[in-house]
């Protein structure tokens, strides 16, 4: 009796690794000073030693917008469903760019931080989850960049109508934050063994670009290719995003109900891998 | 007292060479032994961990079979050449990386310091980086906050603290490292060579601190360290590992002494090559073909208590006529090399010739020197001590070790009493020379 009472006294047994389902989502939420302080490490070391500072965060949408705007509205004439082409341009950049971002940030959290990760425990998962709330600092000021456009354009009578549908964007940031976080750990699980994922995601990301409505509307497309784009989880938020702000194109319910379960498929499937790769990965990244 | 820590059968095996080519045939090889039931194939190939050797396998056992038990509040050494698992084992312990088989239990709280600095961000501030140095290791904010002062106090770079960390010099750079780390207020502290950085001021504080930090506030200390001299001043308990597999385990004070057993392993032998090594003076005239050290019984033993007998045992062989021989043996002070006791015994005064094999025992009756570690001197040379007729084996061997024994008084270390160079009683017992035993080839 007296064995088993001091057997039970043990706080933590550290075995082989076994089974696919003990998360430490516990431990993450007793990390959470460790996320805030590796957002802010983020945040202030970025442009330390910079002039501009934070304003290049404006520079990189603007730049875009204005090439978007040349190539594919000017030269290319696409359609942009009667809204200033570069509000048009801005609003899908701004949705694609914090996607993309959380995806490829997170998809190298394993290699970048091999450093770390092998010298110190703490939940794994703080890692891209920092990378995605400090990703959120430059979406916001994005938004304000497009925030201001859009007081201009509606100033000089443009035929813009932001509506109450704009409550929706913080659920929207959510599932963008929530896809980009699921593909990136998924990524970076597998590419700890298998590197030939990290050419994928380059390139990947920036044709998956082309399957969501960035640079055209939903309306544009030719019924026979519009499933494929509408199979592309971030096609609902673009849309549901660009209807809030600016009154243009569509909402449609079903669509963001069908993002909602992928991705609470695709991080469900992201944190099973990712903690059982955050066990095995020190022998071999 | 209650263990903190169980070590059982704890393994880890790794695979050499460029991880990643043919993993995924193995990765199905396994997924197949695993769905049909069977051992990991993988598992059986393993080898020991020895790192000069070649071997026929991809894999080797980084740790094999490892067990020990940490009891509350203990400081415990781990010691082992390069190579040895210390780090493996250290990384499963802090959990970096998981073992193969076998596990480890733990009681409380553990935080471990396989580096410092870990995280250190070079742009941030002193303050920002004991913050997040702070929390990586396991704080809270608030934690952080109230230790602040204490911290900065303790790493003596306060003039520094509102600048980027990449602009310090390294010594600043661990000592506001070490500061940290040195304020986390885990159960459990498991420290990596990390002192090796700093200097010798900085060195003695840290170690002063993981004493403090045991002593005063009863926690376990676990210190992997090369410096025997810091294991031994620190830790009560020590093992040693070799080859992935636990070597010897106890008291500090035994398990060095055999430490340094299994750490001079060097074969002294007539065959030797003359300028193999740089220790082994002389042309080769004569050369010693063994020594021993022995109790009274003809044990072989290296450590001694206080005031016993010791044997030592030489046999030689001379390839050259020589004029006489004489053994000198010298005991040298472990810290600073110097010669402490000097004797010589005449073992003939006759011309010899090549080819003579001979053996002789030297007692020293009563070796009244203090506790401690004695690197050992010997040397053959002829009557005239010419130095072209020498051999000496100077530190090859292990050292003397003195273990403070049940003889020993307070009185014994007046400080009336000469210190340093002195004689010690002792005597030849035993001299045998047998002439022309073996053919001397090529000379």
């Amino acid at each position: 009796m007296k064995k088993t009472q001091s057997e039970s006294e043990w706080t933590l047994e550290i075995k082989p690794v076994s089974g696919w389902f003990n998360f430490h989502l516990k431990d993450v939420w007793k990390y959470r000073d460790l996320l805030f302080m590796f957002v802010k490490r983020d945040f202030v070391s970025v442009y330390k030693q910079t002039i501009l500072g934070p304003f290049w965060f404006f520079l990189q949408p603007i730049l875009t917008t204005i090439t978007f705007t040349i190539v594919f509205g000017n030269i290319a004439k696409i359609p942009t469903d009667g809204i200033p082409p570069i509000l048009f341009y801005m609003s899908g950049i701004v949705c694609w760019g914090y996607f993309s971002d959380c995806l490829t940030r997170t998809s190298s959290t394993f290699i970048t931080n091999a450093n770390i990760f092998g010298k110190v425990y703490f939940p794994r998962l703080v890692s891209p989850l920092s990378n995605i709330i400090s990703l959120l600092m430059k979406f916001g000021i994005q938004m304000i960049l497009l925030i201001g456009f859009l007081i201009y354009f509606k100033m000089n009578g443009s035929d813009v109508n932001p509506n109450i549908y704009i409550l929706l964007t913080p659920y929207l940031i959510l599932l963008m934050a929530g896809l980009g976080l699921g593909f990136g750990i998924i990524v970076s699980s597998l590419t700890t063994k298998y590197r030939d994922l990290t050419f994928l995601v380059s390139f990947g990301v920036q044709l998956l670009m082309y399957a969501t409505p960035v640079i055209y509307p939903l309306s544009a497309l030719p019924e026979k290719y519009k499933w494929i784009v509408l199979a592309n989880p971030m096609t609902s938020i673009v849309d549901t995003f660009r209807f809030a702000f600016l009154g243009a194109g569509t909402f449609n319910a079903g669509n963001l109900l069908y993002t909602s379960v992928f991705v609470v498929i695709i991080l469900s499937i992201g944190i099973i891998v990712f903690n059982r790769v955050e066990k095995t990965f020190m022998d071999t990244v | 007292m209650n263990s903190v820590i169980k070590v059982e059968n704890l393994s880890k095996m790794y695979r050499l060479g460029l991880v990643g080519t043919r993993t995924i045939a193995e990765d199905l090889t396994r997924l197949w032994a695993k769905f049909t039931g069977k051992e990991d194939p993988y598992l059986k190939v393993g080898e020991t961990n020895v790192r000069a050797v070649k071997g026929r396998s991809d894999f080797v056992w980084a740790l094999k079979n490892v067990n020990f038990e940490v009891k509350d509040g203990e400081r415990f050494g781990i010691i082992g050449k390069n190579g040895a698992g210390k780090s493996t084992l250290l990384k499963i312990l802090s959990r970096v990386a998981s073992p193969t088989t076998g596990h480890i239990k733990v009681k409380g709280r553990v935080a471990s310091l396989l580096e410092v600095g870990t995280g250190f961000h070079p742009e941030l501030t002193g303050r920002d980086n004991i913050f997040l140095n702070g929390s990586i290791l396991g704080m809270s904010q608030d934690e952080i906050k109230s230790k602040f002062d204490s911290i900065v106090d303790f790493s003596g770079v306060e003039r520094y603290i509102d600048t980027p960390v990449k602009r310090y010099s390294s010594g600043m750079y661990v000592r506001l490292a070490f500061a940290v780390a040195a304020h986390l207020e885990p159960e459990i502290l498991i420290v990596d060579e990390v002192l090796a950085v700093g200097d010798a001021e900085f060195q003695k504080k840290c170690l002063g601190k993981m004493h403090d930090v045991s002593e005063k506030e009863g926690r376990t200390v676990i210190f992997v360290s090369h410096n025997l001299h810091a294991i031994k001043i620190l830790c009560q308990k020590t093992v040693i590992l070799n080859n992935g597999e636990l070597f010897a385990s106890g008291d500090t004070e035994e398990v060095l002494s055999m430490y340094h057993e299994l750490n001079r392993d060097v074969k002294i032998g007539a065959d030797t090559e003359v300028n193999n090594l740089n220790n082994r003076r002389g042309k080769g005239i004569i050369r010693f073909t063994s020594i021993d050290v022995m109790d009274y019984s003809g044990n072989s033993r290296y450590a001694f208590e206080y005031g016993e007998q010791v044997r030592f045992k030489v046999s030689y062989k001379t390839f050259k006529e020589m004029k006489g021989i004489t053994l000198t043996i010298a005991l040298m002070s472990g810290l600073s090399r110097e010669c402490l006791t000097l004797s010589h015994f005449e073992i003939t005064k006759h011309t010899v010739e090549a080819g003579t094999c001979g053996e002789a025992i030297v007692e020293f009756s009563d070796l009244n020197i203090k506790p401690g570690e004695y690197p050992l001197y010997f040397e053959l040379t002829d009557s005239l001590y010419n130095s072209h007729s020498k051999d000496v084996i100077d530190d090859l061997t292990a050292p003397l070790i003195i273990k403070g024994g049940d003889k020993l008084k307070d009185s014994d270390f007046d400080p009336a009493k000469p210190s340093g160079f002195f004689s010690t009683p002792s005597k030849l017992i035993l001299n045998e020379l047998n002439e022309n035993i073996i053919e001397v080839k090529n000379l």
